[in-house]
């Protein structure tokens, strides 16, 4: 019902503050019982709001098996761009520049070539790829190793792997070192790997900015169906929100089961979302391991550590709550005795 | 106790449902407040439950001033009043002892107290045997006498009791009465809107008449009783 036009009485006494305490004249019982009893209240809604979604097990696992597919899409991407940067780290240590020499250069040469670089002060390490090197290399990996065997000689070059001291950040020093190498006479073409790193680093930033956004869109979705999940369990049980009200209970203690709801479906949502993502990280464990041997294995699979998981428990409930919250603070009112 | 005092209740777009209502109820006293259907009956109490609130003129119980008490003193208002309602309002799903206890609860009673309190209010209304039923397994006066002892069981001082007796029979009906009677002698204030003409007859209270949302006196004429309460 709408308030109808100001009926306050005006009051010609001076505003003396004369706020009736209701409170403490009508509830009782004394103070140590009272507050046993307020902590009996918080247990009893934590956990007869369990057994009421337990209650209605069907719709309570639809509920959280939706949230925790978005949550795991979330951490999901999370986890992958977390992968993609332990790699982009891993490459941005080695600016390394390859040389592959020209193809009549014998080994014993390449050699003396290698020990020649390696004297060069803002060198920090050459590593010689011979022929064969290359070649097995090439074998055990690309799968075409039958086919190389058909092949009278060795296709391959030798090639040198250069790294230059990590103090050499300057673009235009690298630059500079990597023409001096193209000149050499023993080298067929130098390639500074690290403009693909570059390349893979922006590449890495839009997916990081892109899983962010894509977390507050999907974290919208969770509040939102938490909060749509609360609005029905509040209408189904209006009678006895209305009852509970007539006998005076504050709009505090109605809300504490729905709250304590919302909180149990987010947790759950997050359990459910971390064993989701868990798995997946398992199916793809091995074959991710086996492709970062092409990397020469500086790359091991990330699943989800301690704090991350905490944090997906904590987002998680922390978004149950929040959605029965805004559901409660708007619907609340409206739901008054007749 | 209760305190009336000109008070009118209009509702946008059905005009004046309570006009200039004034009478005073002393504590321990016991009414009835007759009418015809739609004379304002429900709307008064409505007032005093503070599910309404009046457009004009002032409600006063256990001398506080209704129209001062903000929305959050409402629900601690509330626990000054026990509700009598026709369809009992009980809770399907919970026990008699829960349905009773609801209140003493809310009020962030202790365990022990809890249970202390609702086995008194059971033994009150003689339904002791029956705390670990369900409301529906009961008949409508045993339901009736569970919502009394719900309204009863935080010791209010007031008791308000909308057509308590609507959907019993005669007998049942004398029977809650007597209950409110035995309240009533241990100082409890009660209003019992009822338009059971013979049953109020029978009992020697006071009877407050509403004709289309004036108090009116026995022979239905408007004035007489609102001077008499000031």
């Amino acid at each position: 019902m709408m308030k109808h036009v100001n009926k306050r009485p005006v009051r010609p006494t001076k505003p003396v503050k004369q706020e009736p305490r209701w409170q403490t004249k009508v509830s009782g019982g004394n103070f140590v019982d009272k507050f046993h009893a307020y902590h009996n209240l918080h247990a009893h809604a934590l956990f007869s709001s369990l057994g009421r979604l337990l209650a209605s097990r069907f719709s309570f696992i639809m509920t959280v098996v939706v949230l925790a597919i978005a949550i795991s899409l979330a951490t999901g991407f999370y986890i992958l761009v977390a992968n993609l940067q332990q790699l982009a780290g891993n490459l941005e240590a080695s600016n390394q520049i390859s040389l592959f020499l020209k193809d009549d250069i014998s080994d014993a040469r390449a050699s003396k070539f290698v020990g020649s670089i390696r004297q060069n002060p803002s060198i920090q390490d050459v590593k010689l790829i011979t022929k064969e090197q290359a070649l097995a290399e090439f074998k055990a990996y690309s799968g075409f190793g039958e086919a190389i065997k058909a092949l009278e000689k060795n296709p391959l070059p030798v090639v040198i792997q250069v790294l230059p001291k990590n103090s050499l950040k300057n673009e235009q020093a690298l630059k500079a070192m990597l023409d001096d190498f193209s000149r050499s006479a023993e080298v067929d073409f130098a390639q500074m790997d690290m403009q693909w790193v570059k390349r893979l680093k922006s590449i890495m930033e839009v997916a990081r900015r892109g899983v962010f956004l894509l977390s507050l869109l999907l974290g919208a979705g969770v509040l939102l169906i938490t909060a749509t999940t609360i609005r029905l369990e509040l209408y189904n049980r209006r009678d006895e929100v209305v009852i509970a009200k007539l006998v005076g209970a504050t709009n505090s203690f109605i809300q504490r089961p729905f709250l304590y709801s919302g909180f149990w479906i987010g947790f759950f949502s997050g359990v459910t979302a971390w064993l989701i993502v868990t798995v997946i990280m398992l199916i793809l464990k091995q074959p991710v391991e086996t492709l970062s041997k092409l990397y020469e294995g500086a790359f091991h699979v990330l699943f989800l550590g301690f704090t991350e998981t905490v944090a997906l428990l904590l987002i998680s409930s922390v978004l149950g709550v929040m959605g029965s919250w805004i559901v409660l603070h708007f619907q609340l009112q409206q739901l008054k005795p007749e | 106790m209760l305190k009336f005092d000109n008070v009118s209740m209009r509702y946008p777009g059905a005009g004046d449902v309570l006009r200039n209502v004034s009478f005073h109820l002393e504590r321990g006293e016991m009414a009835f407040l007759t009418g015809h259907s739609g004379a304002g009956k429900s709307t008064l109490l409505k007032l005093i439950a503070l599910i309404e609130r009046c457009s004009r003129g002032q409600v006063f119980l256990d001398g506080k001033n209704l129209n001062l008490a903000t929305d959050r003193q409402v629900p601690y208002m509330r626990r000054k009043v026990g509700l009598i309602f026709q369809d009992y309002k009980l809770l399907q799903d919970r026990t008699v002892f829960d349905n009773v206890a609801l209140p003493l609860v809310i009020a962030g009673y202790g365990h022990n107290e809890v249970s202390r309190r609702v086995r008194a209010a059971l033994d009150k209304v003689g339904l002791l045997t029956k705390e670990k039923k369900y409301p529906a397994v009961l008949s409508g006066g045993e339901q009736q006498r569970v919502g009394i002892a719900r309204a009863v069981v935080n010791k209010p001082p007031m008791i308000l009791a909308d057509e308590p007796t609507g959907n019993l029979d005669p007998e049942l009906s004398a029977e809650i009465m007597h209950l409110f009677e035995q309240f009533q002698q241990v100082g409890v204030t009660i209003l019992i809107a009822s338009h059971d003409i013979s049953l109020i007859a029978q009992m020697d209270h006071r009877i407050l008449k509403l004709d289309h949302g004036q108090l009116v006196d026995e022979f239905g004429e408007v004035g007489k009783l609102n001077d008499e309460a000031r």
